[in-house]
Order: structure tokens, then C-alpha cells, then sequence
């Protein structure tokens, strides 16, 4: 054990996450068989209710939120910070995204245009609210990220409930936003939301590897104090990663108003646990962003497929959600990814 | 402003304190050896799933906290080695236990019971409330104590034996020595492997209390994600507290204040999605006022960037 556990690498070495897979799918159907159920017929359910040709775009749809939210996790992962306020910030975009078109005139593509911007404009600056706890008011990122979602998620829940609540329904929910403010759909289920965010996914991938800020942030990932005495303002770097991050859940909560709710109704951008696939996404890949997107891909393919195992099988879909919890933690205790290793 | 602090909001605040505080308690044990456990909400979720489990199987409550206590501390073995034999990082482990929590409690829940979302059973026998004529009588402390469950007593007298252990004994200071430098504990001859191993599975014991509060304190019913956030809040209080039992126990007792204080304010025609911020937004003035305090003496288990 000594010689893996102690290697000094903060990314898990290759092998190491085809054996966490592995892990996490043994450990899975074992709990599948003590529960008396066909492990096997089940991961058949996963992998054709992820991977065949009619079930791809499924997979695909469920994978452009949660590829986002793997970018939201992973971007400051990659300087060795934690946002763990995904959910708070993609509430603001999805509200934010939602209204702008609902109360702004104006031609379709300019509304779309202006609610996926505002909603990013609003989010970064909520996740900044963060960075700034950390900075000026010495409390943890970690901490403050996730302690003011329940603000947002709260102020949300009000706003669509009683003053902009859509009084034609029952639910907590806006009004439809107009037809032309919607984003166009592609084929099927797919909307020109997944275009959107694959080109936000090469632009981190290209920021991460071709830019001196992308050096600077894997520059603090690796060394924070080395970082800052080679010159890398900290304080400021932290503000910009934590906007960028936040714009980009806001992006999510955006794409999906607009891609296929239409609407903010109360609690239907959290349910599906986004945020947190994301960042365990984000970790099985050590914050590496191409690692990342890959990572987060297969996380959506393995969600889509317990929908299907849920409904072949009878074996709920949240055994998908154990699998992944699985391989983080065997990764986690394998090879300290993460931030600094050991414990300190 | 004062008209609404009446017995019942003192009594529902003691109430709501009970399973912050125990996981505080562990959180502080925990930190003291420099364990960053951040897993408190996945704990306290598989210690108010079992102790359902328990209590419906035994048919007793005692069962119920027994069980509670047994299989919280199993799953604490994850973060027990995790963080020491295989030197994982604790944030991502916790993470994880977090998750697994969440999942597998869902997943059992289906699987042994047949049922999503909550699970009742007039099987589960709940916890019975400690009444004590002597004490009731009493103005303000009869407020406190009157019909309170065996573990929100329990609660408090840990949180007393906690810190006069920590700072009052042997035992305590070489948990302390442990946390504060490994190096030179070791060099006394402290096993600093052991020691983390032992106190994070004790304090994953008396999280499973504070499952067994939550599940079988006032509802006796389990449902998904119960926890709700108390975790984190006890992660706040015990970054508040310093690692300190006693500073963690007063910023559970301002939580649970705020928290029976907005559901009085829901009383007063304030919507719920309003008044359920309030604790959280306490919690982060709270934050924010104790920064300078903080800064003097910043634990390097909690510092969030490296």
C-alpha cells in the first residue's frame, strides 16, 4: 500500500479509475443481489437504457446539465478550491433566466440571448458572494458557497410562490416564457442548449491549457503559497474563478428553463442532484476539465440508465447514485485526490 | 419581540438543538485530532435510517438508538481509515459518505420497505418524553426540561463529560497533542493512528445518536434527506466553536433558537420559504461577526484553501 498511497500525485493515476469503476459496479451488484436482485439484468437495463441508439439522446440531454455543473466543480478544483454552492447559483440563473424573458420585450433571439446572459451575470455574482467570505471575512469557501444556497433556493421558492407566481396553476411556478424566447430544439429531446454548452466545455478546456490564467489557477491547484509568491494575486484570482464558476451554473439553470421546463418551478432544477454528480464528476477526474467533461458524460450515461433499470427492473435508480459514491470513495482512499493529500 | 418567546418556543428550540449539538460534539472530537469531518449530514442520515430500522425490528427504541449508534459508526470506518491507514483527503471522503448516505438510505428504503419518500410504521416505537413533576413546576427550567426525549439529556451531559475529557484529562490532552502536532505526539509515544481511528468512530456513535434523535425524537417516521442540512450546520458550529465543545454547543443553541424563532414567525403569517432562511443567514452573520476572533487562532484543519 505504502507506494500508491503515499505517491505525491494529486491526479489518480490512470489505472486507478478503470479499478474504481470496477469497484463501484462490483460493490453496486452486490447490493443489488443482497437485495434480491439480477445484478446482471440490471446493468443490461443501464447500459441499453443509456447507450442504444434510441436511448443516446436521452443520455445526451441528461448530459448537458450535468457536464455543467461537473465544469462548475471542476473549475476551482482545479486551483485546489471547493464550490460546493452549485445549487444556490443555478437557482439564481434558472430565476433570472426565467423572468427576463417573461417581462422584457423584445425578438425572440435577443430575449434568449439576454436571459442566458443575465442569468450568467446574476449567478457569477452570487458565487462571488462566496469568494468575497472567504477573502475579507476569513470563512471558508468551502462553508459559505454552500451555506448561501439556502438563501438563494429560499428566496427562489418565495418569489415564484407568491408575487410572480403563475396564478393559473397550482404549483410554485412562473408563467410559460414566450415560444420565441425558447431555446430551438435540435431532434427529439435534444434543444440547441447542448451546442451552447459544448462550446462553453472547449473553452475551459482551451482556457485550462493555452492561457497564463489557466497556468496561474493549476499553478495554485498544485501550490497556493507558490502560487501567491510567484506572484498570482490570490485574492482576485479566487473572485474570478468563483464568478466563472458561478456563471456557469447559472448557464445550466438557464438551459434548462429555457431548453425544456420553460418555466422556474420550485424545486424541479434541484431534484435530479445535479450539483452533486457534478463535483464528484469533478473529482473522479482530479479537476482535470477534459477529464472532467468525460467524466461527467459517463456519470449521465449511468443516471439515464437507471431510469431504465428503474423501470425494467423495479430496482430503484438511486443505486446509480450509490455506484457513484462508491468510486469516488475508493478513489479518495487509494490515491488522496483531492486538494493536498493525506490528512494532515 | 419578547411576547414571542414563550415556553413552547424554548422547548422546541432544546428540542431542535439536540441532534446539532451531538453531531457538533462529534465534529469537535473529530477536529481535536485534526480530522476535518465534514460527513456529519450522510452520519446523522444512516443514524436516523437505522435507528428506524432498529426500532421497528426490536420493537423497542432502545433497540432503535443501539442500532443507530452500531451502524452509524460501521459507515465512520470509511473516514476512520480513509483519512489515516490509506491517507485519503477528507474533504472528498466526506463528500462521498455524503452521497452514499443520501443514496443508500434511498436505496434501502425501497428495497427493505417498499416505500419512497417517507417511511411510517406504528411498528417504530418512537422515544418516550422524560417528565419529572419536580422539575416542570419550575418557571423557565421546567420550560427547558419538561417532556424532552432521554437523548436530549443525554445531549447535554456529553457535551459536559466531552469537554471535561478534553481539558480536564490525560486522555484528552494527548487527543489534543494528536490534533495540534502529530510530530511531537508521536515522539511521546502517542500512537496518532490509533487515536484518530478510536475518536472518529466515538463520535460517529454519538452521531447515530443524533440520527436516532431526529427519526425517532418527535415523528417516528424516517423519510429521504431528513438530515436536511443539520449537518452542515453543526460543521458551522463547529468552525463557530473552534473545535471547542462548549463555544460549538452556544452556536447550536443560537441555531436552534433562530430555527424555533421562524417557525413562531411562520406563525405570524411570514410564508415558510421567508422564515426557513433565517437560521442560515444567522449562521452566516454569526460567521461573519467572529471573523476577527477566528483569524487570531485560524485552525488548519478547517481553512477551506490550501
Amino acid at each position: 500500500m505504502s507506494d500508491t498511497a503515499r505517491s505525491s500525485s494529486r491526479l489518480p493515476r490512470l489505472p486507478a479509475v478503470p479499478m474504481a469503476i470496477l469497484v463501484g459496479v462490483l460493490l453496486g451488484g452486490l447490493l443489488v443481489l443482497v437485495s434480491g436482485g439480477n445484478p446482471f439484468t440490471a446493468y443490461l437495463a443501464i447500459v441499453t437504457g443509456s447507450l442504444s441508439w434510441s436511448s443516446l439522446p436521452n443520455t445526451l440531454n441528461w448530459a448537458v446539465p450535468l457536464v455543467g455543473m461537473t465544469l462548475v466543480a471542476a473549475i476551482p478544483l482545479r486551483g485546489g478550491m471547493i464550490n460546493l454552492g452549485g445549487d444556490g447559483q443555478m437557482v439564481v440563473g434558472g430565476l433570472v433566466a426565467a423572468l427576463v424573458p417573461l417581462y422584457l420585450p423584445g425578438p425572440g433571439w435577443l430575449l434568449i440571448l439576454c436571459a442566458i446572459l443575465a442569468a450568467m451575470i446574476a449567478a457569477g455574482l452570487y458565487a462571488t458572494l462566496a469568494a468575497w467570505g472567504e477573502t475579507r471575512h476569513g470563512i471558508p469557501m468551502l462553508i459559505s458557497s454552500l451555506l448561501l444556497s439556502y438563501p438563494a433556493i429560499g428566496f427562489a421558492s418565495y418569489v415564484v410562490g407568491f408575487p410572480l407566481r403563475d396564478t393559473t396553476t397550482g404549483l410554485a411556478q412562473t408563467p410559460m416564457v414566450p415560444e420565441a424566447a425558447r431555446l430551438p430544439v435540435l431532434s427529439g429531446p435534444l434543444n440547441a442548449g447542448i451546442l451552447i454548452m459544448a462550446a462553453v466545455a472547449v473553452l475551459v478546456v482551451l482556457y485550462d491549457r493555452f492561457t497564463v490564467g489557466g497556468y496561474e489557477l493549476r499553478m495554485r491547484g498544485l501550490n497556493a503559497r507558490f502560487a501567491g509568491y510567484g506572484g498570482v494575486p490570490l485574492a482576485r484570482q479566487m473572485t474570478a474563478v468563483m464568478f466563472a464558476s458561478g456563471a456557469i451554473a447559472g448557464l445550466v439553470g438557464a438551459l434548462i428553463v429555457l431548453g425544456s421546463q420553460f418555466r422556474y418551478q420550485d424545486g424541479a432544477l434541484l431534484s435530479p442532484g445535479y450539483t452533486w454528480s457534478g463535483l464528484m464528476a469533478a473529482l473522479l477526474a482530479g479537476g482535470e476539465p477534459l477529464a472532467a467533461i468525460l467524466a461527467g458524460a459517463f456519470f449521465a450515461a449511468l443516471q439515464t440508465g437507471g431510469f431504465a433499470m428503474q423501470r425494467e427492473t423495479a430496482i430503484p435508480r438511486v443505486l446509480t447514485m450509490v455506484m457513484q459514491a462508491i468510486i469516488i470513495l475508493f478513489l479518495a482512499i487509494r490515491h488522496g485526490i483531492g486538494r493536498q493529500g493525506g490528512a494532515r | 419581540m419578547l411576547d414571542l418567546i414563550t415556553p413552547f418556543l424554548v422547548n422546541s428550540a432544546v428540542q431542535a438543538i439536540t441532534p446539532i449539538l451531538l453531531a457538533a460534539l462529534a465534529g469537535t472530537l473529530c477536529g481535536r485530532v485534526g480530522v476535518f469531518n465534514m460527513a456529519l449530514e450522510g452520519q446523522m442520515l444512516v443514524g436516523a435510517f437505522a435507528a428506524v430500522v432498529g426500532s421497528y425490528a426490536t420493537g423497542s427504541a432502545l433497540g432503535g438508538i443501539l442500532f443507530a449508534m452500531l451502524a452509524t459508526m460501521l459507515f465512520s470506518t470509511i473516514l476512520a481509515y480513509g483519512v489515516t491507514i490509506f491517507r485519503g483527503d477528507a474533504v472528498v471522503i466526506c463528500v462521498g459518505m455524503n452521497l452514499l448516505a443520501s443514496g443508500l438510505t434511498a436505496y434501502l428504503l425501497r428495497q427493505m420497505f417498499g416505500v419512497s419518500g417517507t417511511f411510517s410504521d406504528p411498528a417504530i416505537v418512537g422515544l418516550d418524553k422524560i417528565r419529572i413533576a419536580a422539575i416542570n413546576a419550575w418557571p423557565v427550567i421546567g420550560w427547558i426540561f419538561s417532556r424532552q426525549t432521554a437523548i436530549t439529556w443525554a445531549a447535554w451531559i456529553l457535551t459536559a463529560l466531552v469537554t471535561i475529557m478534553m481539558f480536564r484529562t490525560p486522555l484528552g490532552l494527548r487527543l489534543r497533542g494528536v490534533g495540534e502536532d502529530a510530530e511531537a505526539a508521536t515522539s511521546m509515544g502517542v500512537d496518532v493512528t490509533r487515536y484518530r481511528i478510536v475518536t472518529v468512530l466515538v463520535a460517529g456513535a454519538i452521531v447515530g445518536l443524533a440520527g436516532a434523535q431526529l427519526s425517532l425524537g418527535t415523528v417516528s417516521i424516517f423519510s429521504e434527506d431528513m438530515s436536511a442540512g443539520r449537518g452542515w450546520i453543526a460543521v458551522v458550529a463547529v468552525m463557530l466553536g473552534r473545535n471547542h465543545p462548549l463555544w460549538a454547543a452556544l452556536a447550536c443553541v443560537l441555531f436552534g433558537f433562530a430555527d424555533a424563532f421562524s417557525i413562531r414567525l411562520q406563525g405570524q403569517g411570514l410564508p415558510n420559504q421567508v422564515t426557513d432562511v433565517v437560521p442560515y443567514l444567522v449562521t452566516l452573520a454569526a460567521l461573519v461577526l467572529t471573523h476577527g476572533r477566528r483569524r487570531k487562532r485560524q485552525d488548519p484543519t478547517i481553512t477551506a484553501s490550501p
